[in-house]
């Protein structure tokens, strides 16, 4: 069994596929959300490629957002906060507009109307995590790492117990009603087998999504990061980047503009297995103090 | 002091989220299906129990009770299980592999044999048939009971829904004293009072154990507790422990004199157990549904080691 916390190099050695030379580089996504200009063209390209059935049609009220979260039926999500700044920025993003485009790398903020608005946009995606609790979790082996340190549900295993769906830090995963059994992100298994990027990332036409070997994701990330803290952007930073986090980083992490949870991500999540190990034990305490109860019951008086 | 003014005295959390939606999805789990089998498999667990000590020390219509509340309490709980399953066809998938790491493997792998032992010890009880085999059968089944009763807190505890997960160290004895508090009960309503002295004795102790353990468990947690003590959970848990309490009384008092107390009381238990169950399932999904549980203790841990870090 591999480990369940902390850091881990190689995921998918780890996961029983050899040695780092024996299986492929771990592959995942950058999404830098930076220059998201909230398109919808992954949550679109997602759907049509993996066959992902509608999941209603509702008005949230949530600004351009009514996809809502991610879900059975939502593979990518694409956030959008809108936020009333006192501050009037002249920094633009180069939204679509009648001006001159805007350079790259600048901070996600644009003026509309007589207030200034400051825009965040984000694709959320299933983290494909380091220490997957979905995947620990799973009773079937329904889940399992795929050979690029994917996470992946093998549909013909899945028998909709729902363990995975709690068990999700990031509350990614769910069963979908009608079928029964859990759906999320594949990272586009089939299109990795036969060397081609996922499909959402294939269609982001600002290249927010960033498809590639994690480790060297890792490396553009940090350039980026520090390109924008040069250019006086200090909100911006990675999320899901450390390998030491409570999950040991995210195969999927991401360049945000404001805390975690204004995207609707947990601040500091840690893979529930960590506790694998007190809580079993504390189960076993509590068995023992039940025999030792039974015991004690039927000692002494004969009545 | 009632809840209700203590909900307004207490200041909400300021905390960020995206349109105070939810950052965990809500269990899929349904009800009455799996707080119903955290019952059942607490009173079964407790009951292989109570068999094998009535069997060994000559008691024989409390045996003939709880071999059947066993068996019958895993039959049941089964069915509520592969009820819930979304799939329920592919149940048998829960074999498939074994993983520690889940406590849902390790369940069935204790469920299943627990439920084929118990079984057939209660039909040789019943029909008299290989009475050594049936024996054996049943010593089996109570070396699983204990087990049974109390992996379910596991099962819980091992998710990423903080009253559940942050209680892992409490849950497991409200499991074992639930179970035994159901067991005991169920044997006193269903045993003459001169027969029933083990079935009382393990529905005190078991009353005992699981109100310490909840009280326990409530103050440990603070704010994410909360869902423990308020709403519909938070009724639930006091009318358990309310019952539990005064059933328990009642049988000290006069569980040894009076069968119709006996029965009572006993039914008082069994009630009081289920309360218990359906409240502690109740608050985790009232903990998943609230981004504060989620956001507040992690943004806390996150500012205080950003602090030691600076």
């Amino acid at each position: 069994m591999g480990s369940l916390f902390g850091r881990l190099d190689d995921v998918t050695g780890d996961a029983g596929y050899g040695s780092s030379g024996d299986h492929p580089p771990r592959m995942g996504f950058f999404t830098d959300t930076s220059v998201c200009i909230g398109c919808k063209a992954c949550e679109v390209a997602c759907k049509e490629w993996n066959s992902v059935p509608d999941d209603g049609y509702v008005l949230t009220g949530m600004s351009y957002d009514n996809t809502e979260s991610l879900g059975a039926s939502t593979w990518r999500h694409v956030a959008f906060v809108e936020k009333p700044t006192t501050t009037t920025s002249s920094v633009d993003l180069g939204m679509p507009g009648n001006g001159p485009p805007a350079a790259a790398g600048q901070d996600q903020a644009a003026e509309s109307g007589d207030e200034s608005i400051r825009w965040l946009m984000s694709s959320d995606v299933c983290k494909h995590c380091t220490h997957a609790a979905c995947l620990d979790v799973c009773p079937t082996g329904s889940l399992f790492r795929t050979e690029f340190g994917t996470v992946v549900v093998q549909a013909d295993i899945c028998n909709g117990c729902g363990y995975c769906v709690p068990a999700c830090p990031y509350g990614v995963i769910d069963l979908r009603e009608d079928d029964g059994r859990a759906f999320k992100c594949t990272l586009c298994y089939d299109r990795l087998k036969e060397g081609q990027t996922p499909a959402c990332a294939q269609a982001c036409p600002t290249e927010s999504i960033q498809f590639g070997e994690l480790s060297e994701l890792r490396q553009r990330a940090d350039h980026r990061l520090a390109e924008l803290h040069e250019k006086g952007v200090d909100v911006a930073r990675l999320y899901g980047r450390d390998p030491d986090d409570g999950v040991g980083g995210d195969g999927a992490f991401f360049l945000l503009l404001d805390e975690p949870e204004v995207y609707g991500l947990p601040p500091d999540p840690v893979v529930t297995t960590r506790d694998i190990g007190s809580i079993w034990k504390h189960v076993g305490a509590a068995a023992v103090t039940l025999a030792a109860l039974g015991v004690a019951t039927f000692a002494g008086r004969r009545r | 002091m009632s809840p209700r003014t203590r909900e307004s005295v207490v200041p909400e959390a300021e905390f960020g989220s995206y349109y105070g939606r939810p950052i965990l999805k809500e269990p899929t789990w349904k009800q009455p299906d799996v707080p119903l089998y955290l019952f059942l498999g607490g009173m079964a667990g407790a009951s292989a129990v109570l068999a094998e000590g009535a069997a060994a020390t000559d008691r024989p219509a409390l045996e003939r009770v709880a071999r059947l509340a066993a068996a019958g309490g895993a039959a049941a709980g089964t069915v509520a299980l592969v009820h819930d399953l979304g799939r329920p066809e592919r149940f048998l998938n829960m074999l498939r592999v074994f993983k520690p790491t889940s406590p849902l493997s390790v369940g069935s792998f204790i469920l299943a044999p627990f439920s084929a032992l118990s079984g057939a010890a209660a039909v040789s009880q019943v029909t008299g048939w290989f009475p050594r085999l049936g024996r054996l059968a049943g010593v089996g089944a109570t070396a699983l009971g204990p087990p049974l009763a109390t992996y379910t807190a596991a099962l819980l505890a091992n998710t990423a829904v903080p009253a559940w997960h942050d209680a892992h160290r409490e849950l497991p004895f409200v499991f074992a004293g639930s179970g035994a508090t159901a067991a005991g009960g169920l044997a006193m309503i269903l045993t003459p009072v001169d027969q029933a002295g083990p079935a009382r004795r393990m529905a005190l102790a078991g009353a005992a154990t699981e109100i310490v353990a909840a009280e326990a468990l409530k103050k440990r947690l603070g704010m994410v507790g909360e869902p423990y003590h308020e709403g519909r959970p938070g009724r639930l848990m006091s009318a358990s422990r309310t019952t539990t309490a005064v059933a328990a009384g009642a049988t000290l008092l006069l569980g040894r004199r009076s069968r119709a107390v006996s029965v009572l009381a006993g039914a008082a238990c069994v009630a009081a157990s289920m309360a218990t169950r359906f409240g502690i399932f109740q608050a985790g999904l009232a903990s998943a549904k609230d981004p504060k549980y989620t956001v507040v203790p992690q943004r806390q841990r996150l500012d205080e080691r950003r602090l030691a870090d600076a």
